[in-house]
């Protein structure tokens, strides 16, 4: 137990105004404590039903830093079980997807358990006849999160039994899903092969601000999107000639700052929020032949354009998930460490649409987000530096104050200037209050 | 002119050393035009389109690629990575002399390290080559991570 364990007060002091204290991001008692508090309190992101399609499909992943198993039961709802044996501890299922019928049965000693958790059998029973068994823990079998929601298609958990509900927790942000969703002609998502996996040594939450940050592309990018408008350019090619897509996915990186200006940031209660409220660096993608014929066929001509003219950049909803609608593509932050946070990236098909579209979100993929990307490199190294940086012991707060106002109210839907800070200040008003709302404070000792 | 086995070896360990010692202007001259230069996420990877992979580029993004690394505002190789392969000696799958194609598969370790770092990975290099004006050229190249589907950090140089 260090000095900020049940000390809200404490917690409250690392967040002022446009200013955050380093702690947030490097030392291990906060990390702990946003395990505890925030990933437990808020509903974070799990997977994607096409994830686990039939019965007995399961996927194993985390919550913060609890390991759990996603899994379609006899029913054919998801469920989403602690990975952890009720006998000694051992973990019900390692690889990373697989079937596993209709029950459970720990690779131990063989107790079972229904693909809802429930207990089914333990071999040699008669042991615990007279042993009260009932008045244990694990009796109950393998325990369920506290809360399961299905978003179209998206898993979502809350691991507190009690708290904030899936619709108020989300509210209007849900807009950015509904588009994803949308779309599809048949308003359906399937994933599209196993994420990339790319290791970060660095805090989760300097990944989470970054999905916002629209004054560093033209910076921290210039060495990828720049070489390659130069190269372009060296070819002969203008601005205007049409470009191959790869040009297409790269290029607006290095949109000047007024684009990014003008491009807009909107933020929702309870730290989402998402850039590109006008247009954004997805708007000028090429069209793809007998896509938008079958929107209009599914929605009719005036929806299906409303949909296609949406172009959000990146939403965030706090605290885990990144969405890029206009590609599909989700990005998961599992924090590990207070300086290590692993980053899934995953990208989805268009049900009944082109495959030409899924091939685009593939593209997109491997040239931004894989470890082995240019585009990757560029930020993974900003956030390393980040992190060590912050141990220096010559400044504690981090800067978070770009068009910062004394009146702003996170409460508050608002589309500001596409440079605000505001969705990092946002984040972490949510931060605060998720960190702190189940946190008794502790008895002055003396 | 007539390829050999030899000639088909010695091409595989040239290119490996001159990946090695950063000559990348004679590596990228290997290539023919629309090849493409494949590392799957997934084990055993059929699809490079429409499932993600770790790289599936052709020659404009290779020569990005490159260039970068050497570029003013490259910060991630300020100071810069260095690559190594150690290779075994090329298996030489098909030799259809008549179409100019061979195809050689290559077990290989490959180290990069920068600063105080290192890693090691192991792969398969899969390489189809055409002989084009009496010279051999690389069409394709697949490159197989033993642990394509594992966590990794950086990996800013070409395996
Ligand atoms: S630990 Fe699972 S059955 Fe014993
Ligand atoms: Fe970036």
């Amino acid at each position: 137990m260090g000095r900020y364990t049940d000390n809200p007060a404490a917690i409250a002091g690392l967040v002022r105004g446009g200013e955050v204290h380093r702690d947030t991001y490097i030392d291990p008692e906060i990390y702990k404590l946003e395990m505890k508090h925030l990933f437990a309190n808020a509903w974070v992101f799990v997977g994607h039903e096409s994830q686990t399609p039939g019965k007995g499909d399961y996927f194993t992943t985390q919550i913060g830093d609890q390991p759990v198993i996603q899994v379609r039961h006899t029913d054919g709802e998801i469920k989403v079980l602690y990975n952890r044996c009720p006998h000694k501890g051992t973990k019900i299922a390692i690889d990373r997807t697989g079937n596993t019928g209709k029950f459970f049965r720990c690779p131990y000693h063989a107790w079972s358990f229904k693909t809802d958790g429930c207990l089914l059998a333990i071999p040699l029973k008669k042991g615990y006849a007279d042993t009260d068994f009932d008045q244990s823990e694990a009796k109950a079998g393998m325990r369920a999160v506290g809360a399961v929601k299905n978003y179209r298609g998206f898993i979502f958990a809350r691991l507190a039994e009690e708290g904030i509900s899936f619709e108020e927790f989300f509210g209007n942000s849900l807009s950015s899903l509904d588009n994803m969703v949308e779309r599809s002609p048949a308003g359906k998502l399937e994933v599209a092969g196993p994420p990339l996996r790319y290791m970060h040594r660095c805090n989760w939450k300097m990944l989470v601000e970054n999905q916002t940050d629209t004054c560093h592309p033209m910076v921290a990018h210039e060495s990828s999107a720049g070489t390659a408008v130069q190269i372009w350019k060296d070819l002969g090619y203008t601005e205007d000639d049409p470009k191959p897509p790869a040009m297409e996915i790269i290029a607006p990186f290095m949109s000047p700052y007024e684009f990014f200006e003008n491009m807009g940031i909107r933020t929702w209660p309870n730290g989402h929020g998402h850039t590109g409220v006008t247009e954004s660096i997805h708007s000028k993608y090429s069209e793809i032949t007998g896509y938008m014929g079958s929107m209009i066929e599914a929605y009719g001509e005036e929806k299906a354009k409303a949909i296609l003219s949406e172009n959000r950049h990146n939403t965030v909803y706090f605290p885990n998930i990144m969405i890029k609608g206009p590609i599909q593509q989700l990005r998961v932050f599992i924090p590990l460490a207070a300086d290590k946070t692993l980053v899934e990236s995953y990208i989805y098909r268009l049900v009944d649409a082109p495959d030409e579209l899924v091939a685009r979100n593939a593209m997109y993929n491997r040239m931004i987000n894989a470890p082995t990307s240019i585009v990757g490199h560029d930020d993974l190294e900003m956030y390393e530096r980040a992190q060590e940086g912050l141990h220096s012991d010559g400044l504690e707060w981090v800067n978070v104050q770009r068009l910062y106002t004394e009146e702003e109210d996170y409460a508050e839907e608002r589309v500001e200037n596409g440079t605000t800070e505001r969705q990092m200040r946002n984040q972490f008003d949510a931060w605060v209050k998720f960190m702190t709302a189940d946190m008794t404070a502790k008895e002055a000792a003396e | 002119m007539s390829v050999t086995r030899d000639d088909l070896i010695d091409f595989i360990y040239a290119e490996a050393r001159m990946l090695d010692e950063g000559r990348y202007d004679e590596w990228i001259d290997l290539w023919l035009p629309d090849g493409h230069y494949w590392m799957p996420l997934d084990y055993k990877q059929e699809d490079p389109l429409h499932v993600t992979s770790l790289l599936y580029e052709d020659i404009f993004m290779l020569k990005l690629r490159v260039e970068r690394l050497n570029g003013a505002r490259t910060f991630s190789q300020k100071p810069k990575s260095r690559g190594h392969h150690v290779i075994q000696r090329p298996f030489v799958d098909e030799m259809d002399d008549e179409a100019g194609r061979y195809v050689t598969n290559t077990s290989m370790h490959y180290v990069e390290t920068r600063l105080d770092e290192q890693q090691l990975l192991a792969l398969t290099a899969i390489h189809e080559l055409k002989l084009v004006d009496g010279r051999l050229r690389i069409a394709n190249k697949r490159v197989d991570l033993l642990n394509c589907d594992a966590a990794f950090g950086n990996i800013q140089l070409l395996p």
